[in-house]
Parts: structure tokens; C-alpha cells; sequence
């Protein structure tokens, strides 16, 4: 037993568990219903990976939000602010102002020329088989490694919040999750994933309102003296309302937080999951709707962490503050929440602490649900349908393939969480966004706006992005060669950031290029008056 | 997708493609997001910028505790608010009505 159990034993003595537990059990309750009920709506191929294209704009704003702010965002940014002071926010920031390259440049034009999958909207004008097999890779890559993320994470997070600490335990909670997102996209398609991802959107907005509603009537809705709490009770001063205390340690450090914020910035709109949220609204205009509703869903709750993180560094004292630490900052916002409730050991400190482990749960569950359907359609769509059975099958017969390729990706996400738990849960997130923005998006922004873009030029800027995003990771101080890495008894880096997205993103981007420029293809050139036409119209569009 | 067009429909796609009302639409669409692109990006790129090489600026407090890189992060959540404000205004003006002409032509040349 370590220190934090025995302070958790002695000072809860398990109460909180017990209402933690229940609600844990309504979450999964709620989700599993609404799952049953979508599933028996889900008829066609368009039901089971489009949704039926039947939500409003306004319901996919919030399943947008739902699908986007993950456990990392909403545990690990408030942590970081409450550790790092001012450079958590940076996050937060890079994370919004990445839904403008979504809004302006990817939403509309993708919903009028796809279908179901990223891949199809390259495939529009390109040889199906080489892009279909590039795009389908580098969507099972991004999504591994963020399911990964979320999955590492709800095992530490579950564990810690029910007081359990035991190796077991965590497993157990790892394994669990994966059933549950297999039960979500096996049997609910996108309609049970999407109306999840809403339910949690809405708890989790709740949730954070209501805690930075209660940390700001603390200070009688003084945000300077809020801040200047958590600057003094940080022992840092006013060092920590100012940028620097985490990445301004030497110049590398700087540089890898400039390609931080390029990866986070670009990566939003190449992330596989968010992409195909854009095909489950009727038309291109619901698609800017939704859009439009995730930005003022995403960004209110983004500025809302900048209350949980400084109060969370303001607010929780003494025995809880060692436990955020330990926790490295995850805990910040389940602890602020028992504090502003009353303290530990008081009820309601024990009820918020419950509610918000429980709206964290939710979250994490929604967007492993969105993740794995992603794969699994991608697999089914692209790889199923149309690299191996070159379009001869019926969408029966690709939903079936869909269902057993969730079941698949789900038991490899539990089999590669379980042991990958000493994996830092940030690390991972930011590598799926350096993929997604090196190996996505140079391939659909040159094919919407490149004329003379080509087969050569997709599958070169998907891979070329791809392995130069994984491999400067693998020969970067992450994996060896510092005392945080990986590997800590060998040393192959040399390459000095942990971040890649400031060499590989121009890297894919160069690739496209230099794929487009060196192939003779004319085909692709030919059809990209329909693809702007259809892309700008909705003329021929699916419906 | 792959599957191959029919020739009348390949026509109708040529005959949007070259008309007035569609090079106008894709006018107005670019001039819009071309340069708030750009616009947006460099925002970002110089707050980004600043935190990392202007501390004396940053740290520069304005009232209270609140300092410059608090309103500047601030600042890029008003920006982006704004910009999506301004395109749905836009776009609802400059592009739908087009791109709705456009697709009723389209669909009823094609017979959909």
C-alpha cells in the first residue's frame, strides 16, 4: 500500500467510493440503453457508419464536443495548469484554434465529397486500391495510439479514483472499458456512438460549469484574486501565471513547444474520428452548423479548465495537493471538486468528487466508442470493400465486416493497453495529432485544392508523413536516451524533441509534392472539376 | 466514388464547372478563407512565439494579476469566436445562395 492509499483509506474511509461506484454503474447503465435503442434503428451501411446522415447540426456540435474533449484534456489540462500554472493553458488554446482549420478549409467541402471514411473522399479522383490501403493505415495508426492514450489513462484514473491501487484492478478496468466500447460500436453503430458522445458532452459541461461556477463564487467572481491564490499557494509567484515554467527551461525546449503547437493546431482536422463526424449531418451546411456549436461547446469548456486548473492550484491544500502531484496533475480536478463541495470526509465534498469521477468516466468512454468505430469502418470500407473485394459487396456484408473488425480493434486495444501502462497518457495524444497533421492533412488539403495532385502524391505525403511523425519519435528522447524515456538502459536518439510535428509535418507536405510532381497520372487532374463542383455545391453529394 | 460517371452527368459536373455562377462561388469562398487562413495561423504562430521569447512582455501585468499572457490567450479564444461568427455570416450571404442555384441546376439536368 503507498502513501496515497493510506491517506485515501484514512481520510475517506471508503464512502466516497461506494457513491462513486454506483454512479460509475448508471454511466454504464445509460450508455448500454441508449446503445440497445440506436441499435435497433441501425439497419443500412449509412445507419450503421453515417448515423443515417440524420443528425442536426446541432446535436453533432455537441457529439463533436463529446468526441473531442477527452480525459486528457479534461483531466490532464486542468492537472497541468495546477502544476505548470500558465503552460497548461497552451493546450488549451492550440486545441481550439485548430477547429478554424476544420471550419474554414475541411468540414463543408469533406461532407459534400465523402461518404463514410476519410479515404473516400481521396479515392474521389485517385487509383481506389494504393490510397484507400495509405488512408486506412494512417487512420488505424492515429486511432491506435489515441485509444491507447484514453485507454492507459482510464486505467490509472478509475483505479486512483476508486482508491484501489493494485495492478489487477487496473487491468480489470482497462479490459472493462474495452468491452463496454466493443458493446457501443458492435451493436449501437454510429447513431448508439454519437447519441453517447452527446449524453457526455452535456455531463460534461454540467460538470465543469458547475465546479467553476462554485471555485469562482470562492473568490465572489474575482478572477484576479483567484489567480493570485494559486499563484501564492503554488510557491512559485508570478512566475506561474506566466509562460515559461514548463517549456522555457533551454532553447530545445522552446522549439519543441513551437512544434507542440504547430501539431496541435493542424492536427484536429486530420484526426480520423473527428472527420467522419462530418458525414452524420444530412448536408454541407448542418456540417458548418455543427462546426459552429463545437467551437462555442469546445471553447467554453476550454476556458473553463483555466478556473479548475488555477483553482485546483488555488483551493486544494495540504494532504489532497501531495495526492494531484502524485497523480501528476490528473487528480487536480476530481479533488478541486471535493473541495469546493466541503472538504474531504464531508458530504458534500463526497458527492462532487463522485460526480465529477463519474462525468470523467463518461467521457472516457465516448470517445474510445468514437475511435474504434472510426478503425473498425475504415477497415470495413476500405480495406474490406474496396482493397480486397474491389467494391463487390453489399452493405450488409461491410457492416458485418465492420462489426467484427470493432470486436478485433477493441481486443488488440485491451491486449496493447495492458502491458503499455507505463505509456505517458500526453505523450500519446500529442503523437496521434503530430500523425494525423503530417499524414492527413497534407493528403486533403492538396486533393481539395491541388489541381494536379495525384495517386503518387497522396500515397507519398500519407506514408512519407506517417513514418517520418512515428520514426523521429522512436529516435527521440521518449523512447531512449533520458531518464523519462521508454527505454531506459539504452540510448539510440538523436533526435533532440520529443514533439516531430516541426519536421515531419513539412516533411508530408514536401512528399505530396514531390509524389505529385514525379508521376505522369492525368486521371486524377480530369476529375477535379467534379470534386470542386461536387465539393462546393453538395451536386451529387451524399444524401 | 469510383464508381464511373455517366455521361450526363460528367456533363452536367463540366457545365457547372465552367459557369459564371461557379466561378463566382469559388471566389467568394476563397477570397474568404485564403487570407483568415493565413491571418489566423500567424495569430497563433506569434502567441506561440511570445510565450516562448517575449517573458518581459508576457509577464507585464495590466490589472491585478492579470498579465498580458493571460489577455493574449484570452485574446485567441475572442479571435476564434469571432472568425466563426463572421463566416457563418459570410458564407450564408456570399456562397449558400449560389451553391443552392447551382445544385437545384444540377439536379434537375441529372434527374434527381
Amino acid at each position: 500500500m503507498n502513501r496515497s492509499d493510506a491517506l485515501l483509506a484514512a481520510s475517506d474511509s471508503g464512502n466516497h467510493q461506494a457513491l462513486t461506484g454506483t454512479l460509475f454503474v448508471l454511466v454504464v447503465l445509460l450508455t448500454v440503453g441508449i446503445t440497445f435503442w440506436a441499435s435497433r434503428n441501425t439497419k443500412t451501411a449509412a445507419d450503421y457508419y453515417a448515423g443515417g446522415r440524420s443528425f442536426s447540426g446541432f446535436q453533432n456540435g455537441f457529439a463533436i464536443g463529446g468526441d473531442y474533449m477527452s480525459a486528457a484534456s479534461f483531466l490532464g489540462i486542468s492537472g497541468a495548469i495546477a502544476l505548470s500554472g500558465y503552460d497548461g493553458f497552451l493546450y488549451s488554446i492550440g486545441f481550439l484554434v485548430a477547429w478554424l482549420v476544420a471550419l474554414l478549409l475541411i468540414a463543408e467541402l469533406l461532407r459534400n465529397s465523402g461518404r463514410f471514411t476519410m479515404a473516400d473522399q481521396l479515392a474521389y479522383r485517385m487509383r481506389q486500391t494504393p490510397v484507400r490501403t495509405a488512408a486506412a493505415t494512417s487512420t488505424i495508426v492515429v486511432s491506435i495510439f489515441y485509444l491507447l492514450a484514453q485507454m492507459v489513462g482510464a486505467g490509472a484514473l478509475v483505479a486512483l479514483l476508486l482508491g484501489v491501487d493494485s495492478a489487477a484492478a487496473k487491468n480489470l478496468t482497462i479490459a472493462g472499458v474495452g468491452v463496454l466500447m466493443i458493446v457501443y460500436v458492435v451493436f449501437g453503430g454510429m447513431k448508439g456512438t454519437t447519441w453517447v458522445q452527446i449524453v457526455k458532452a452535456v455531463l460534461l459541461m454540467f460538470g465543469t460549469i458547475l465546479i467553476s461556477a462554485l471555485v469562482l463564487a470562492k473568490f465572489d467572481f474575482n478572477l484576479s484574486d483567484l489567480l493570485g491564490t494559486a499563484a501564492e499557494n503554488s510557491g512559485q509567484g508570478s512566475a506561474f501565471l506566466e509562460p515559461g515554467l514548463k517549456y522555457g527551461v533551454s532553447l530545445t525546449s522552446k522549439i519543441d513547444f513551437v512544434s507542440l503547437g504547430i501539431a496541435l493546431v493542424l492536427g484536429t482536422a486530420g484526426l480520423p474520428h473527428i472527420l467522419v463526424r462530418f458525414y452524420t449531418v444530412p448536408t454541407a451546411k448542418q456540417a458548418r452548423v455543427s462546426v459552429l456549436w463545437a467551437i462555442g461547446i469546445i471553447g467554453t469548456f476550454y476556458l473553463l479548465t483555466l478556473i479548475l486548473g488555477f483553482g485546483a492550484a488555488a483551493l486544494v491544500t495540504g494532504d489532497a495537493k501531495e495526492r494531484v502531484v502524485e497523480s501528476g496533475g490528473n487528480l487536480a480536478s476530481p479533488l478541486l471538486a471535493e473541495a469546493v463541495g466541503g472538504g474531504s470526509g464531508t458530504t458534500g465534498g463526497a458527492i462532487l468528487l463522485a460526480l465529477i469521477s463519474a462525468v470523467a468516466f463518461a467521457t472516457i468512454l465516448a470517445v474510445v466508442a468514437g475511435l474504434t468505430l472510426t478503425s473498425a469502418s475504415s477497415v470495413a470500407h476500405d480495406l474490406y470493400a474496396s482493397v480486397i473485394k474491389k467494391g463487390d459487396v453489399t452493405g450488409e456484408q461491410e457492416v458485418k465486416v465492420a462489426r467484427i473488425a470493432a470486436f478485433v480493434i477493441g481486443g488488440v486495444a485491451i491486449a496493447l493497453a495492458i502491458p503499455g501502462q507505463s505509456l505517458n497518457v500526453a505523450f500519446l495524444v500529442a503523437l496521434a495529432f503530430a500523425v494525423a497533421a503530417s499524414a492527413n492533412l497534407p493528403a486533403l488539403l492538396y486533393n481539395l485544392f491541388w489541381k494536379r495532385f495525384n495517386t503518387r502524391g497522396a500515397t507519398w505525403s500519407i506514408y512519407g508523413g506517417l513514418v517520418s511523425a512515428v520514426g523521429l519519435v522512436v529516435f527521440s528522447p521518449v523512447v531512449s536516451g533520458s531518464e523519462t524515456a521508454l527505454l531506459t538502459d539504452v540510448d539510440f536518439a538523436w533526435f533532440p524533441l520529443q514533439n516531430p510535428g516541426i519536421v515531419s509535418i513539412p516533411f508530408g507536405f514536401l512528399m505530396g509534392w514531390l509524389g505529385t510532381v514525379t508521376s505522369k497520372e492525368t486521371e486524377s487532374e480530369a476529375r477535379f472539376a467534379e470534386l470542386q463542383v461536387r465539393s462546393l455545391t453538395g451536386a451529387g453529394a451524399e444524401k | 466514388m469510383a464508381e464511373k460517371l455517366t455521361p450526363e452527368v460528367h456533363a452536367a459536373y463540366e457545365r457547372i464547372h465552367d459557369s459564371e455562377e461557379f466561378t463566382q462561388l469559388r471566389s467568394n469562398y476563397l477570397r474568404f478563407v485564403v487570407p483568415m487562413t493565413v491571418g489566423f495561423m500567424l495569430w497563433y504562430l506569434l502567441y506561440v512565439v511570445c510565450s516562448n521569447w517575449a517573458p518581459g512582455l508576457m509577464g507585464t501585468q495590466v490589472f491585478g494579476t492579470i498579465n498580458v499572457a493571460l489577455l493574449f490567450g484570452l485574446l485567441q479564444f475572442v479571435t476564434t469566436f469571432g472568425i466563426a461568427w463572421v463566416y457563418a455570416r459570410y458564407s450564408a450571404r456570399a456562397m449558400d445562395p449560389i451553391a443552392a442555384g447551382l445544385l437545384e441546376d444540377f439536379e434537375r439536368e441529372v434527374g434527381r
